[in-house]
C-alpha cells in the first residue's frame, strides 16, 4: 500500500541544487558539450537510444550529460521525453540488405560475397589501457585515416552498395528456415496496447530490442552454457546506415526521412528436424539502434531460445520462459520498481512493526505456557 | 540513395525526381538549407498550412531481416507544410527536431515544384549532393580498408 | 490535395487544443451543461467550427475517425480532417475511436460503433454530434456529475433518442460517449448518464 508523505520540499529543492552542482563538477574545467558526447561517447549514446527506444543522437547525448553518465537514468529521461510527442505514423520496415555497411562479419563463412569488413571494432584489440589517451590534447590523436595512409583511394575497392545476407546464401540451398512471411498484418505495438502472454514473435522482438543489454547478455550467455539446448553461430553481424522511408499521407507517396544506424545479428542454430521439416538451420534475430553488437547478439540468442514451442523443442531453461524473460527485460520498469523501495514506506513499515511485535508477544506467551 | 517505390502513373518520373529532392533535403544541415534559401532569393511569402512540429515515427524491422515486420523503436521527426504566395505547396519530413530546418526544406520543395525555378533549385542542391556522396565514399573506403581475408590452416595428419 | 481548398487548422495548436479539450472534459464531467467553446476555425461545410475544434483537439494518427455520409461526401472535409489530425478516415464505423455525425437525425445505431470490452471499457467510440442548438429541453438527466436531476435539450435529435441512450446506459461500463457540438458550446452525454423524456 502506498501512503503519501508530506513535507521535505526545501530539502528536496536543495538536494536537486546539489545534484546539479555535482553533475557540473569542477567549474574550472569546461562543461562537456553535447557534440563531444555524441562524437566521443558514441556507444553510450547508442545504448541510450536503443533502450530508450528513441533515435535522436542529440537528445541521447543530453540525457547522458544530465544523468551524469548513468545510462539507465539517461534511458529513463529519453522514455519520459518520448511520451510528450505525438506519433506521425509508422515507417516502412528498414531494409538492412541495402545498408551502407560500416562493419560486417560472419563467423560461418570466411569467403562471403562482399567480404568480411571489420570496421571500427574492439575485437582483436589487446585490451591494454592506452595511457596516451589520458595525456591531454596531444595524446588523443585519431591517427591517420586508414584510407589516407593506404595511398590512393582508388586502390581500395569500395564495398558494394547492397550486400546479400549470409542467411540469403544459406536460404538459396534450402539449408535454413525462411523468415516468417509478411502477410501485411500490422505488428503488435507494446507501447500502445497491453501485452497478454503468450505473444507473437513480433512482440518479442520489439520487447527485446528495447530490453536491458546486461540482462539479455546474461540470458544469452546462459543459453550457451547449456540452459536451453542451442549451438549458435554468428551467421552475420552488420552495422551501418539504413534509410528511413515513410509514406506521407497528405502526399500519397513515400519520402526518405534520412538515415539511422543499426546493428543486425543473424544467429544460426542447428535444428535436427521433425516429422514435417527436414534437418536444417534455424535462426534467432537481433536488430538494435546504433552500434550495439553485444546487445544485438544477446537479443538473437534469447529470441531463438524463446522459439522452443514453435520448433517443438523441450522447455528446460530460464531463457525459454517467455513471460519471465519479456516481463523483466525493461530496465526502466525494473529500476522504477526496485528504486521505489527507497522512498518513504513509513506507514507500511509501522504496520509490519506492530505485527512483528504482536507475534513476538504471542510467541513469548506460548513459550512460557509450554515451559509451565 | 535507395530507390523509392515508384507509382506507375503519368507523373511517375516527376514524382521520383521530387522524392529524390526531398531525400536530399532531409539530409541537409540547417545551415545548408538556409544557405540554399539565401541563394534562391527572392522567395515569395510562405504561410504555414499547419504549424511546423516535431513528433515520432515508429521505425520497423523485419524478422530475420526479410520477413514479417516488427516495431523496433521510434525516431524524432520534424515536419512542415507551407504554401508560397502565388505558388505551390511544399512539404518536408526530416529526422530530428529542427523545425526551422523542416520549414526551410518545405519552402525549397515548393520552389522545386515551380518549373521555372526547378533548375535553380537543382543547382543549389549540387554542393549538398556532392558532400553526401563524398561522405558515403569515404565511409565505404574506410570500411573497405578493414577488409580481411581469413584463412583456415589445414591440420596435419596425426 | 490542393492548398487552395485546404482550410487552416489551429493557429496556436497548444492553446486552442487545450481550450477545446477543457470544454470537452467539463462537458463530460457535468453532463447536460453547455460549456462555452469559442473557435476561429472555418472548416469546410457541413463540418461545424465547434465539431472541428473538438476533433482537432482530440484526434490524432492513432484515433481512427468515421464520418457520416453527409461529411464523407465532401472531399474538402475529408482532406481537412486527414491533414490536420493525421487520423485515418474509416469507411465503416466498426473500428472508429471517434465519429462525427453532422446529420443527427440519420445517426446509426450506437451498436455500429465500438462499445468497449468489460476489461477495456475505454476501447469505445466517442461520438461528436453536430446540433443546431440547445433549446427544446425535453429530456431529464440523472447520474454522476449531476446534482439531483437537470433538464436538457438539443436539436435536432432522433425521436427515439432517449430510448437509444437508455440502451447505451444499460451496457455500462461499456457504451459510447456523446459530445454534442452546437453554436458556441459543447454538451456531454457520457455513458453513465440516464436520459428520459420529460
Amino acid at each position: 500500500m502506498y501512503v503519501a508523505a508530506k513535507g521535505g520540499e526545501k530539502a528536496i529543492r536543495n538536494a536537486h541544487a546539489l545534484l546539479a552542482k555535482r553533475r557540473r563538477g569542477n567549474e574550472n574545467l569546461p562543461s562537456i558539450g553535447l557534440d563531444q558526447i555524441a562524437a566521443q561517447l558514441t556507444l553510450a549514446v547508442d545504448r541510450v537510444m536503443a533502450e530508450g527506444s528513441l533515435y535522436d543522437i542529440e537528445l541521447a547525448s543530453l540525457a547522458v550529460k544530465q544523468a551524469r553518465g548513468d545510462l539507465i537514468e539517461a534511458i529513463f529521461l529519453i522514455r519520459a521525453f518520448r511520451t510528450t510527442l505525438p506519433r506521425f505514423g509508422n515507417a516502412q520496415p528498414l531494409d538492412t540488405s541495402r545498408m551502407l555497411v560500416r562493419r560486417r562479419v560472419s563467423a560461418t563463412f570466411k569467403d562471403l560475397p562482399g567480404g568480411q569488413l571489420l570496421g571500427p571494432t574492439f575485437d582483436y584489440t589487446h585490451r591494454l589501457l592506452d595511457t596516451a589517451l589520458g595525456g591531454g590534447e596531444n595524446g588523443d590523436i585519431s591517427g591517420d585515416s586508414p584510407v589516407a595512409s593506404g595511398g590512393d583511394i582508388g586502390d581500395i575497392p569500395a564495398a558494394p552498395v547492397a550486400m546479400p545476407r549470409v542467411t540469403d546464401l544459406l536460404g538459396q540451398e534450402g539449408l535454413i528456415e525462411a523468415s516468417p512471411a509478411d502477410d501485411g498484418a500490422e505488428p503488435f505495438d507494446i507501447t500502445r496496447a497491453p501485452v497478454a502472454y503468450p505473444v507473437d514473435r513480433a512482440t518479442r522482438l520489439q520487447t527485446l530490442a528495447r530490453g536491458d543489454e546486461g540482462y539479455l547478455l546474461a540470458l544469452g550467455y546462459s543459453t550457451q552454457r547449456g540452459y536451453a539446448r542451442s549451438h549458435p553461430f554468428v551467421g552475420e553481424i552488420r552495422f551501418g546506415d539504413v534509410e528511413v522511408i515513410f509514406e506521407v499521407p497528405e502526399l500519397g507517396f513515400e519520402v526518405s526521412l534520412g538515415t539511422v544506424q543499426v546493428t543486425e545479428c543473424q544467429m544460426v542454430n542447428q535444428f535436427k528436424g521433425s516429422a514435417e521439416v527436414p534437418p536444417q538451420f534455424t535462426r534467432g534475430y537481433g536488430l538494435v539502434f546504433g552500434q550495439c553488437e553485444r546487445k544485438a547478439m544477446s537479443m538473437a540468442l534469447v529470441e531463438r531460445a524463446l522459439r522452443w514451442k514453435e520448433l517443438g523443442e523441450e522447455q528446460s531453461a530460464p531463457a525459454q520462459d517467455e513471460e519471465f524473460v519479456l516481463s523483466h527485460c525493461d530496465n526502466v520498469q525494473a529500476t522504477g520498481f526496485v528504486e521505489h523501495l527507497k522512498l518513504p514506506h513509513y506507514v507500511d513499515f509501522q504496520a509490519e512493526l506492530d505485527l512483528v511485535r504482536r507475534m513476538r508477544a504471542e510467541h513469548e506467551a506460548e513459550m512460557k505456557e509450554a515451559a509451565e | 540513395m535507395q530507390a523509392l517505390k515508384k507509382n506507375l502513373n503519368d507523373g511517375s518520373d516527376l514524382r521520383a525526381a521530387r522524392q529524390a529532392t526531398m531525400a536530399l533535403l532531409a539530409r541537409a544541415s540547417a545551415s545548408e538549407l538556409h544557405a540554399m534559401l539565401a541563394r534562391l532569393a527572392p522567395i515569395p511569402a510562405a504561410s504555414d498550412l499547419r504549424p511546423t512540429e516535431t513528433g515520432l515515427v515508429m521505425l520497423r524491422g523485419r524478422t530475420g531481416g526479410d520477413g514479417a515486420p516488427f516495431n523496433l523503436g521510434e525516431a524524432t521527426v520534424s515536419r512542415a507544410a507551407v504554401h508560397l504566395e502565388g505558388g505551390a505547396t511544399g512539404f518536408a519530413y526530416r529526422l530530428g527536431r529542427d523545425v526551422g530546418a523542416a520549414r526551410a526544406a518545405a519552402i525549397i520543395d515548393a520552389l522545386w515544384q515551380d518549373e521555372e525555378r526547378r533548375d535553380a533549385v537543382e543547382a543549389a542542391l549540387a554542393s549538398l549532393k556532392a558532400r553526401l556522396e563524398a561522405e558515403a565514399d569515404e565511409a565505404r573506403a574506410e570500411t573497405a580498408a578493414t577488409k580481411v581475408d581469413f584463412f583456415t590452416l589445414v591440420r596435419g595428419e596425426d | 490535395m490542393s492548398a487552395q481548398v485546404l482550410a487552416r487548422g489551429f493557429d496556436d495548436p497548444v492553446g486552442e487544443s487545450q481550450a477545446a479539450f477543457r470544454a470537452a472534459m467539463w462537458a463530460l464531467a457535468r453532463p447536460g451543461r453547455v460549456e462555452a467553446l469559442a473557435t476561429d476555425l472555418t472548416p469546410p461545410a457541413p463540418l461545424s467550427p465547434e465539431a472541428a475544434a473538438l476533433v482537432l483537439a482530440l484526434c490524432d494518427y492513432e484515433t481512427p475517425l468515421w464520418l457520416d455520409a453527409a461529411l464523407a461526401a465532401v472531399p474538402e472535409v475529408v482532406d481537412f480532417l486527414r491533414f490536420h489530425t493525421g487520423a485515418a478516415i474509416l469507411e465503416e464505423p466498426g473500428e472508429a475511436r471517434f465519429a462525427i455525425l453532422s446529420d443527427p437525425l440519420e445517426m446509426p445505431d450506437f451498436s455500429a460503433f465500438p462499445q468497449g470490452l468489460p476489461e477495456f471499457p475505454d476501447a469505445s467510440a466517442t461520438l461528436i454530434v453536430q446540433v443546431a442548438g440547445f433549446s427544446d429541453a425535453r429530456f431529464i438527466l440523472e447520474g454522476p456529475g449531476i446534482k439531483g436531476q437537470t433538464s436538457f435539450g438539443a436539436a435536432p435529435l432522433p425521436a427515439d433518442f432517449a430510448a437509444r441512450m437508455a440502451a447505451n446506459r444499460a451496457l455500462f461500463p461499456r457504451g459510447v460517449d456523446l459530445l454534442l457540438a452546437g453554436p458556441g458550446g459543447v454538451a456531454g452525454l457520457p455513458r453513465s448518464v440516464t436520459v428520459r423524456e420529460s
